[in-house]
């Protein structure tokens, strides 16, 4: 049996374009457009004939980026808007964990509000009665409960809510981002709570970014994008789709933006007149020091984009390629990767130096290496060339990061310097700290246990941040 | 909307419990706390005794005591215009609920409606120390017609709030209007002076006028000797509320689903 049946839903938002929103009575009379304002004539839709059944019992999570469509289908499984077209059916008592103390009186006490918000809920004052301790209990605010609500920190007051309307008893209970309410020890209550809903047979829809939690936590999952439904099934294969579809996304991005900073380096650096020639100072791998004549000292410390450089040689074209060879901004880490630098020199040289620098986005540099410091010496070069530089193991945690490419000449003389102008995102599963991920490891002598989370099943509470990492 | 004026007997305990709020969130950190209830109404007579018995002249009338005439108006008048503008912007400032919550949003303007009534029986105390004062006799058989007026003033104030609240949510300025419209309705009403007062030929304006006939019935029972001979006005009036009652439901459920969007 069905505890929520959606079919063929589209919900469409108004949008104003003649600064509708503001519409007045008295304008309204005056042009003579009040039926016409009343009248929707620029549309938005927010969801567009979605269908899904979610079976009592299960857990149901909806993944989707920001705009998607994921809190608005919440509000019309909650039933507070309507769908401009399809139905919503839901079975037995619903509770919507949307907005937390939605409808607490700042002015009044805890106590008090707990009793008007369980009633606000659907509770008779009885039944809030008989669960108030419980209420207070699970929020921690034994203390405070007769405190007006307005004294309350976020924290406090979050938990209030999360604590009363999780106490509806619920038959379906509809979830919406709302696990960042308070610190580690209350999100794991609430992770709590839901498992013995769930074991209770009761009915969960689960909306959140937390991909994580849908993969460990839900039966089923579906992916909204742009209104429509992407994919519905196994939350693993789900959640899979959705994180390639990110980094599709994200690739597309980062190309635009690469691209995009080029040519304002490229308008910038036509504008004014070619920045110092003067040589850095030392020979060192590019962009760790960038004594440029031109540049104001602070830029030492606050690395801006830039380029500069004689141009006697020339980067003509930067890449990135991950294993296969394919062009891309986006990649695994421990891939690897190569930077391909074409590069034509006008006139032969003799004196040339290549050099690399990776960045990440404090503008720590990560790492930085150039043709002379690895003993390389040159000894000639003409016309157009490709420099591959490639990384066997891309070893940094997940984060964007930025490029230095460079050839200048030993004593540090720029022919061509780009300084941060490529930008890369490295994406990691586990979610470690830091800049570099050695390769590791963890073994266990003794009588110490851990399993891997991803195969217990659905565990809630044993979460604790180093206990089951095994990953190597 | 037969269905969901059914559910609002549902909502009961709600509605007792938010007006519970209400009264309770007034006046909680003032000093005197509930005792502005008193205070309001009492330094609202003696502003007007003072500006109608010693700033301007009013010469021979048969409105003595004359605080005790404007009292009878001007309690109930009270209740009826802050209901109205409370509850224009009652939707905007429960937005909360209205968007992230189930919520009957009709609870809300019903809520303010009552709460004001509230105060004005808790007004009525001031009231009776001053009829007991000039009036030794109580004028009980008239009191009989008391809780009627008091009937048909609550639903016609609904009515008239279940409108205005939805309206004001798809055209903002009704506040603003209805702020200056009700200091209108105010001096268009048989309050600050009586009804033989006014001269014949506008009579029939100020019959238009529904408070007119609450206003007068107010003054036959409290103010005048003499049985209430405006009752059949007022049960006409009341007809009419509960007919502007359904009407406003109706307005207020039509435009229901637009709220969670607009608000």
């Amino acid at each position: 049996m069905d505890a929520i049946d959606v079919r063929n839903v589209t919900k469409v938002y108004r949008r104003y374009s003649r600064r509708k929103k503001f519409a007045t009575l008295k304008s309204a009379l005056i042009d003579g457009t009040l039926v016409g304002d009343l009248k929707p004539d620029e549309t938005f839709p927010a969801l567009n004939g979605v269908s899904f059944a979610v079976p009592a019992g299960i857990t149901f999570g909806i993944v989707g980026r920001n705009g998607s469509g994921k809190s608005t289908m919440l509000k019309l499984v909650a039933g507070i808007t309507k769908p401009t077209s399809g139905t919503v059916s839901v079975r037995g008592r619903i509770s919507a964990l949307i907005e937390l103390g939605a409808g607490f009186h700042p002015e009044i006490s805890g106590r008090e509000n707990v009793f008007i918000n369980g009633i606000m809920l659907g509770l008779t004052k009885k039944e809030v009665a008989r669960r108030f301790d419980e209420i207070v209990e699970f929020a921690e605010l034994r203390d405070f409960i007769d405190a007006p609500v307005k004294t309350y920190s976020s924290g406090m007051y979050m938990r209030l809510g999360f604590a009363v309307a999780i106490h509806v008893d619920p038959d379906v209970l509809l979830v919406d981002e709302v696990l960042a309410v308070g610190d580690e020890a209350f999100t794991h209550k609430c992770l709590d709570k839901f498992g013995e809903f769930r074991r209770r047979g009761k009915t969960i829809l689960l909306v959140t970014h937390a991909l994580s939690l849908v993969e460990r936590f839900c039966d089923e999952a579906l992916w909204l994008d742009g209104g429509r439904k992407r994919e519905i099934g196994d939350p693993m294969r789900v959640v899979g789709a959705y994180l390639t579809a990110v980094e599709h996304g994200e690739e597309r991005t980062l190309a635009a933006e690469n691209s995009a900073t080029l040519a304002r380096v490229e308008a910038e650096g036509r504008a004014e007149p070619e920045p110092g020639t003067e040589a850095p100072a030392g020979e060192t791998p590019a962009a760790v020091t960038s004594g440029n004549a031109d540049e104001p000292p602070d830029h030492l410390l606050r690395a801006r984009e830039g380029r500069w450089g004689s141009r006697e040689v020339e980067i003509l074209d930067v890449a990135l390629k991950d294993r296969s060879g394919q062009l891309g901004h986006v990649f695994q880490s421990g891939d690897p990767v190569s930077v391909h630098l074409k590069v034509r020199a006008a006139q032969p040289v003799v004196d040339f130096v290549f050099g690399i620098g990776l960045f990440n986005p404090e503008g720590v540099c990560c790492y930085g290496t150039n043709t002379y410091l690895e003993e390389l010496e040159p000894e000639s070069f003409t016309g157009e060339a490709e420099v591959v530089f490639s990384i066997d193991a891309l070893d940094l945690v997940e984060g964007t990061y930025k490029l230095d490419v460079a050839v200048h000449k030993m004593d540090g003389y720029p022919y061509d310097y780009h300084r941060l102008l490529y930008t890369f995102r490295v994406k990691s599963r586990a979610h470690d700290v830091g800049i570099y991920r050695p390769r590791h490891r963890w073994t266990f002598v003794g009588d110490v246990k851990l399993k891997h989370r991803a195969t217990s099943d659905g565990g809630a509470a044993e979460a604790g941040p180093a206990s089951g990492r095994t990953e190597a | 909307m037969l269905a969901n004026l059914r559910n609002l007997v549902r909502y009961r305990g709600l509605v007792q419990s938010l007006v519970a709020r209400e009264l309770k969130a007034r006046y909680r950190g003032s000093v005197l706390g509930f005792f502005w209830s008193f205070i309001n109404p009492l330094l609202l007579l003696l502003i007007y005794s003072f500006v109608f018995s010693f700033v301007i002249e009013r010469g021979e009338s048969d409105l003595e005591p004359y605080a005790l005439f404007m009292f009878c108006g001007i309690l109930p008048w009270t209740w009826f215009s802050s209901s109205l503008s409370e509850s224009a912007s009652v939707l905007m400032t429960g937005g909360n609920l209205i968007k992230k919550v189930l919520f009957p949003a009709e609870v809300l303007p019903i809520v303010t409606v009552l709460a004001n009534m509230v105060h004005f029986l808790l007004g009525l105390p001031i009231l009776v120390i001053f009829l007991l004062y000039y009036k030794p006799v109580p004028p009980v058989l008239e009191l009989v017609w008391f809780p009627v007026v008091v009937l048909v003033q609550l639903v016609l104030t609904l009515g008239l709030a279940l409108v205005l609240s939805a309206l004001t949510v798809h055209f903002r300025d009704i506040k603003d209007i209805l702020a200056n419209v009700l200091t209108f309705w105010f001096f268009a009403t048989p309050i600050i002076y009586s009804m033989p007062q006014v001269p014949g030929r506008a009579h029939w304006m100020l019959n238009l006028n529904p408070f007119t006939h609450l206003a007068i019935t107010y003054q036959e029972i409290l103010f005048y000797d003499g049985p209430v001979g405006h009752w059949r006005w007022l049960l006409a009036l009341g007809a009419g509320s509960v007919g502007l009652f359904l009407l406003g439901y109706f307005v207020f459920d039509r435009l229901r689903d637009s709220f969670a969007e607009e608000v």
